[in-house]
């Protein structure tokens, strides 16, 4: 009986869906091919050690993604809506990043500025495009979705305007490090950004009131407001908190690459991220949230990715598998059906009880 | 609740902004912007914009999306939303391509097949959204996956169709009397438009006539508007929803076929973005994404809207890539302040 409570418990609580679907998974590869999880220690073209295998490749890519999905958490728990142009903002901070690294030259020598101010740069620029976005959705009272259609319909056209439709390339290979390996440490470096981001919402979560600020907005407006607190603000906020993690997830991106492609370079990844908070079993209308489900949910996604590349599903066609699992585990989340579920169970066992009694 | 049920006839007295419903009052605004664009157009640019055929050759060429639109409006009208329509084009023109060049068939059964991909569609994203009340984004988010997925596993590389029956249907050209111009040599051309048109012109009135006098129609709109008073007004909102989101998944897949006829090709790449277009032609169109009020006539408006000032922003030589992306935002940013203050303006008074 207390096993069954336990079990009860465990189901209710949010993080169970992305835990079970990642377990899920994990079964799913190990019946397939135990050496999914074998994780060897090899050696790079330079020569550094760095740490390889199906895990590590999922860490390390999941990282952009689990970036985004601590601010579109944020963004959908304060405003009850999703913004869908991360991708195009990603694009602008890349873009803007190789502006400043570039200068006028498109293939550089020497970079015309530190690393970090491209960097920085980058960050404020796509701060001010959060709070462009937070200001229409907080103001002018924009349905999320729409007011950031406006970015996801022109952000490419501005990050290709910034550069003038030219693609620099850095040569430097200090600037490959964010999306690569830092010479001497086997961890991508991309695992240790995420980490970092991830360690830093938490202590913000657990030493500010941003966390109860953000559900009491999302929850009810009206009452966070008679309850002394600014709505407007605290939804600007929660975009220009996401519009930092498009900067960093941004600048990740055009590190792998050391150059950019606007038409291309993190497409889609929008949906990714929405789908990340989803299936952190996050309501998609806003006011309670898990940020640690969502985070999870980012590298379900980046592990189900991994899987059907394994098995040598062609990229075109990944989002068909994906769509079906992503339908699967909502159809299954849904109250109506969870509802119907418990139910049958509850007959079932009713069923069982009345036949020991005859 | 906004104020579309209120009777559209003012009383007789001196005419104020004020009489006018949400609804019509974004319709204004919209016809109003079309007619300074169009005319700006003309008088500005001259040329070209003054022949009726280039006003023919835009919708030749947004057919699908005047179509898909409508759909989209519909769905936008009961509050929910379908993101999975480009997709369903593609999907659409991939599989009556392959149908009609590999098993060399007909087109009126590729005409069957589009509507009926557009239908399975509407059955399973309909039953998701209206009997399993899951979010309607998620629902479309992973159909737009699943179309686009498919779409490649159906075939991976884009190919021109050959059909001869195929190319004879696409080559049809209707004839507009009274509209043709002469050309420099003194001969009279006439103007024409393609069948897409045609389908998209009898789509945009009879979706108009089902929404505004139908009691379907009207159901929408009250679903749309309070989802709580349309139940107690004895609607069958779960039925409601799922016959909207039916209308919009058929509509893409007619759009589908009808982008097929205007391009020939199938490709996986076909129509992407297409439903952020319709969806800003449909807010540009005055449709409120809340729910519960719009107008097809306005969509349609809309849509002609965004395609004139792409084509006013490559005739006045601003041809580079960008300047479309960014004149279409800074006209949606545009649209959706302006709505969004006649919006708050109705919330004071």
């Amino acid at each position: 009986m207390k096993k069954n409570n336990f079990l009860k418990d465990l189901v209710g609580r949010q993080i169970f869906i992305p835990i079970a679907a990642l377990l899920v998974l994990a079964l799913f590869n190990l019946i397939a091919d135990p050496a999914f999880f074998k994780i060897t220690l090899g050696t790079n073209s330079t020569g550094d050690p760095v740490l390889s295998g199906y895990l590590i490749t999922i860490l390390d890519y999941g990282s952009e993604l689990a970036i985004l999905a601590i601010g579109m958490t944020l963004v959908t728990a304060a405003s009850g809506g999703q913004d869908i142009s991360v991708g195009a903002a990603m694009a602008i901070a890349g873009s803007v990043t190789l502006k400043v690294l570039c200068g006028s030259n498109t293939r550089p020598e020497t970079l015309q500025a530190p690393i970090i101010v491209g960097f920085l740069v980058a960050v404020i620029v796509a701060m001010l495009f959060g709070a462009f976005n937070g200001v229409l959705v907080a103001y002018f009272k924009i349905q999320p979705m729409v007011a950031t259609l406006i970015l996801y319909t022109a952000g490419r056209s501005i990050a290709a305007w910034i550069n003038n439709n030219e693609l620099p390339v850095i040569s430097d290979p200090a600037f490959a490090y964010a999306g690569g390996f830092i010479p001497g440490i086997p961890i991508p470096t991309t695992c240790i950004i995420a980490a970092v981001c991830v360690i830093l919402i938490v202590l913000v979560m657990k030493f500010t009131a941003l966390r109860l600020y953000t559900q009491s907005v999302g929850i009810n407006e009206s009452s966070a407001r008679l309850n002394g607190l600014n709505p407007e603000m605290i939804k600007i906020l929660a975009y220009v908190i996401l519009g930092v993690c498009v900067a960093i997830a941004g600048f990740i991106k055009v590190s792998r690459l050391s150059t950019i492609n606007y038409s291309v370079i993190a497409k889609d990844i929008e949906m990714d991220a929405i789908l990340a908070v989803a299936l952190g079993g996050n309501a998609l209308s806003g006011g309670k949230f898990n940020m640690g489900a969502s985070i999870l949910g980012a590298y379900v996604i980046q592990f189900l990715t991994t899987t059907l590349y394994k098995f040598n599903v062609p990229s075109a066609a990944l989002p068909a598998y994906k769509a079906v699992v992503v339908i699967a585990l909502v159809v299954l989340s849904a109250p109506t059906v969870k509802d119907k579920l418990s139910g049958l169970g509850k007959k079932l066992k009713s069923g069982k009880q009345g036949k020991e009694g005859a | 609740m906004s104020g579309t049920k209120k009777a559209a006839t003012a009383p007789k007295r001196k005419f104020s902004l004020n009489d006018l419903t949400d609804s019509n009052m974004l319709l204004l605004i919209t016809v109003v912007v079309f007619l300074l664009m169009y005319i700006f157009a003309v008088v500005a640019l001259g040329g070209g914009f003054r022949a009726p055929q280039t006003f023919l050759n835009i919708l030749g060429a947004q057919a699908a999306l005047i179509i898909g639109s409508c759909g989209m409006s519909v769905v936008m009208i009961i509050g929910g939303i379908d993101i999975s329509i480009g997709g369903v084009i593609a999907l659409v023109c991939m599989s009556c391509a392959v149908y009609l060049d590999y098993s060399n068939g007909n087109v009126f059964v590729a005409v069957l097949l589009a509507l009926a991909i557009g239908a399975a569609y509407g059955l399973v994203q309909g039953f998701l959204v209206a009997y399993l009340d899951i979010q309607p984004f998620i629902v479309s988010l992973a159909g737009m996956f699943f179309a686009r997925g498919m779409t490649t596993i159906v075939h991976t590389e884009p190919f021109n169709v050959q059909n001869e029956q195929f190319v004879a249907l696409k080559g049809t050209r209707i004839t507009v009397p009274g509209l043709g111009t002469t050309n420099r040599l003194g001969n009279y051309i006439d103007a024409y438009i393609e069948i897409g048109v045609v389908v998209a012109l009898l789509v945009v009135i009879v979706l108009f006539c089902v929404l505004r006098w139908t009691k379907l129609g009207r159901n929408f709109y009250a679903v749309g508007g309070n989802k709580q008073s349309a139940l107690m007004l004895g609607i069958n909102v779960k039925r409601t929803k799922f016959i909207a989101h039916m209308i919009c998944s058929v509509l893409a897949g007619l759009a589908g076929f009808v982008y097929f006829l205007h391009v020939g090709s199938g490709s996986p790449s076909h129509a992407s973005g297409l439903e952020m277009n319709a969806i800003a032609s449909s807010i540009i169109g005055g449709t409120l994404l809340t729910g519960g009020v719009g107008n097809i006539a306005g969509t349609f408006l809309g849509v002609l809207s965004l395609s004139t000032i792409q084509q006013i922003v490559s005739s006045l030589g601003l041809d580079q890539a960008w300047w479309t992306g960014i004149t279409v935002a800074v006209m949606l940013c545009l649209f959706l302040v302006i709505q969004s203050v006649v919006q708050s303006r109705k919330a004071k008074s």
